[in-house]
């Protein structure tokens, strides 16, 4: 097969290619391994062969000259004049992998009258701020923000840039990357610097969460990735102030934008913001029937939490998929995580393992949800849920 | 109008286990299927061609099994599918994909509006419609749960999901459009449209049919590589009551108070607030 080759004097027919191929594309014939045109050429069972028999030949990728990059930079996402939350992940995960690179942080900031933001990024670390600050720049748009970036990044030549696994930052960092011919690793839940190469390990969940991957990107600049949301830690402001710059960019032309914005629909179902609630009280298939999710709503308004749901109870139609949490849904990150009549398919578990505290109610004891919640109730949820809610509202 | 969606075939990952014993995954029963966020944009192309005319088309990149999927496509009733196989293509990461399918695009001739689902279930990047629409040289909008409306005037308004609620945007064809499944049910395949996808040829191109350098195809035109796979380590199980429900609830709380929770914080501090 092109591409991939089979050293068959190395190959001892052990067989962990082919459970490692999520294609079905690898298989042991005749006393070796074949592969067929189903390959995607994804490398895993390259990883999975402990006798290092199957090969894959890439040329290097043609990119710019990767010695005149340096520096991590990171966009600096807002919204309603205040810095997205997934910022502060961001610098808190840049400050990390400055210690091993000894390189500055900057950070992209356009808008209009932002100023202040740029004084708020320095409060936490960031050395210098690319501002663009202009009135023509309105609400986001994916034109006018790309153009800018990219420019910037032109001429500041990053080795690293990093946005948010946001709706804004997975719009704009592909449209970036793109544009300068750069790799980009979608959902970051690790970044690390190698330490011989310097470059950075990317790493990310795949598959609905069943595998993990790290990824390079060795010859072409920046080395783009997103975060996850909710996963990496805040940054802590650095006490006693710090120094950075501000530098303005007034140089760029603002393009005219393609896309206009006519206004902001809030989703009014929910009363707590699901993705920042502290409290979350999640519902699934094991509630039965659409309306016993007044049991969930119930004890979630008891803990002043916000109402979640699996994939489930969203594809059955019970409660709209705005509160679906998981891999198809949203990544939450709470104080406590509740999950009610949840049998913890992996794409659920993929949303909620970040939660300091999972809980888990359910009548069946070898539901995979027990296997990653720290406390676990066994038993019927329709007794469970409104006894947790006539015990917290009791007075203590 | 004319509407290109672009497909993903992938492995069903709702059927893919762990197997507990080796950690490893267990593809056995494990299907191909089109991408699910993909049915929704297949749907949304076969509604807007039923309200404004012109004509559907499906375009996937992949081996040449991916036929299969593109049969299903046009059994929904998208009226045309193509589909770009090339050994050049194999290994492609979302830059790659992006280009070559851009590619494809041109060779339809282009179109009036691109869609695709948000993500694919295998890789879950969401990388590629943006990257398609860039090199397009024309622009996206992702996660969209509803087109309101396209104007004979070539403007249209769509309805973009955020975080907490939606966004309404105006922009102009062309466009790349990602969707989100609440935009719509996908439907079923009728008795007629199956009978009809039979007879239909599903034309391949490889990489000669393309405008395109071949040093930006497959393996040798994605700059980030995997270099290292691994099941993610399972966690310790946790502590579990049962038996009566007062008994087991209090248990659960006077567990949780003495890890330095109070699950009725945020209630006092809302009524205290309220007094």
């Amino acid at each position: 097969m092109q591409g991939i080759k089979v050293i068959a004097d190395n190959c001892t027919a052990c067989g962990a290619c082919e459970e490692s191929c999520a294609y079905d594309a690898i298989h042991v014939v005749d006393g070796t391994a074949q592969i067929d045109e189903k390959c995607t050429l994804c490398g895993a069972c390259v990883d999975a062969c402990d006798f290092e028999a199957i090969e894959i030949h890439r040329k290097a990728f043609k990119g710019e000259d990767i010695a005149a990059f340096s520096g991590i930079c990171l966009y600096a996402e807002h919204r309603n004049d205040r810095l997205a939350s997934v910022v502060l992940e961001i610098i808190g995960a840049a400050r990390a992998l400055q210690k091993d690179l000894k390189e500055p942080i900057s950070a992209i900031l356009l808008g209009n009258g932002v100023k202040h933001l740029a004084e708020e990024l320095i409060s936490y670390g960031v050395d210098e701020v690319w501002l663009v600050d202009d009135p023509a720049i309105g609400d986001f748009c994916e034109d006018i923000q790309a153009d800018l970036t990219t420019e910037i990044i032109r001429e500041k030549k990053p080795a690293i840039f990093l946005g948010g696994g946001t709706v804004i930052g997975r719009s704009l960092l592909p449209r970036v990357a793109a544009r300068v011919k750069t790799g980009l690793t979608a959902d970051c839940t690790e970044l690390t610097i190698d330490g011989g190469n310097r470059l950075l390990n990317q790493t990310r969940p795949a598959f609905g969460g069943n595998i993990m991957a790290t990824i390079l990107c060795e010859n072409s600049r920046p080395q783009m990735a997103t975060v996850r949301h909710k996963v990496m830690p805040e940054a802590e402001k650095i006490e006693g102030g710090h120094p950075g710059k501000i530098l303005e960019f007034n140089h760029i032309a603002i393009p005219e934008p393609k896309i206009e914005f006519l206004e902001f629909v809030e989703d009014h179902t929910q009363t707590v913001n699901l993705v920042e609630a502290d409290y979350i009280v999640s519902g699934g298939r094991g509630l039965e029937d659409p309306k016993n999710f007044a049991l969930i709503e119930e004890l979630a308004e008891a803990v002043g939490g916000a109402v979640g749901a699996s994939r489930a109870a969203v594809d059955a139609g019970w409660i709209s998929y705005s509160h679906q949490v998981g891999q198809t849904g949203k990544t939450v990150k709470p104080v406590i995580y509740l999950a009610c009549g949840i049998s913890g398919a992996i794409q659920h578990l993929a949303g909620i393992k970040s939660s300091d505290i999972i809980i888990a109610i359910n009548n069946d004891p070898d539901a995979p949800i027990f296997d990653v919640a720290h406390f676990g109730i066994v038993g019927d949820l329709f007794e469970m849920v409104p006894e947790i809610t006539r015990q917290i509202k009791e007075p203590l | 109008m004319k509407i290109i969606v672009c497909i993903k075939q992938v492995p069903d990952t709702t059927n893919i286990r762990i197997d507990p014993e080796t950690n490893t995954l267990i593809r056995e029963g494990v299907e191909s299927i089109i991408n699910p966020f993909d049915e929704y944009a297949l749907e949304e192309g076969i509604r807007l061609q039923e309200e404004y005319g012109g004509e559907t088309n499906a375009l996937s990149m992949g081996p040449p099994q991916v036929e299969n999927a593109l049969r299903d496509t046009l059994s929904m009733g998208i009226q045309n599918a193509y589909l770009l196989c090339d050994r050049a293509f194999a290994g492609a990461d979302t830059l790659a994909t992006g280009y070559t399918l851009a590619a494809g695009i041109r060779k339809l001739g282009g179109a009036d509006i691109i869609l695709m689902g948000r993500q694919a279930i295998d890789g879950d990047t969401g990388q590629v419609g943006p990257g398609v629409a860039e090199n397009l040289g024309i622009s996206h909008i992702t996660d969209i749960r509803k087109i309101e409306r396209v104007d004979a005037d070539g403007t249209l308004i769509v309805q973009r999901a955020v975080e907490d609620g939606y966004v309404r945007l105006k922009t102009r064809l062309p466009v790349v459009l990602t969707v989100v499944k609440e935009i719509n049910e996908p439907r079923l395949p009728s008795l007629k449209t199956k009978m009809q996808a039979r007879k239909k040829e599903i034309k391949i191109w490889n990489k000669d049919d393309l405008e395109v350098d071949t040093d930006r195809l497959g393996l040798n035109g994605s700059p980030t590589w995997v270099t290292k796979i691994f099941t993610p380590p399972k966690s310790q199980r946790g502590k579990l009551f049962a038996g009566e429900k007062s008994e087991a609830v209090a248990a659960l709380i006077k567990e949780l108070r003495q890890a330095g929770i109070e699950p009725d914080k945020n209630r006092r501090m809302l009524e205290n607030a309220g007094n």
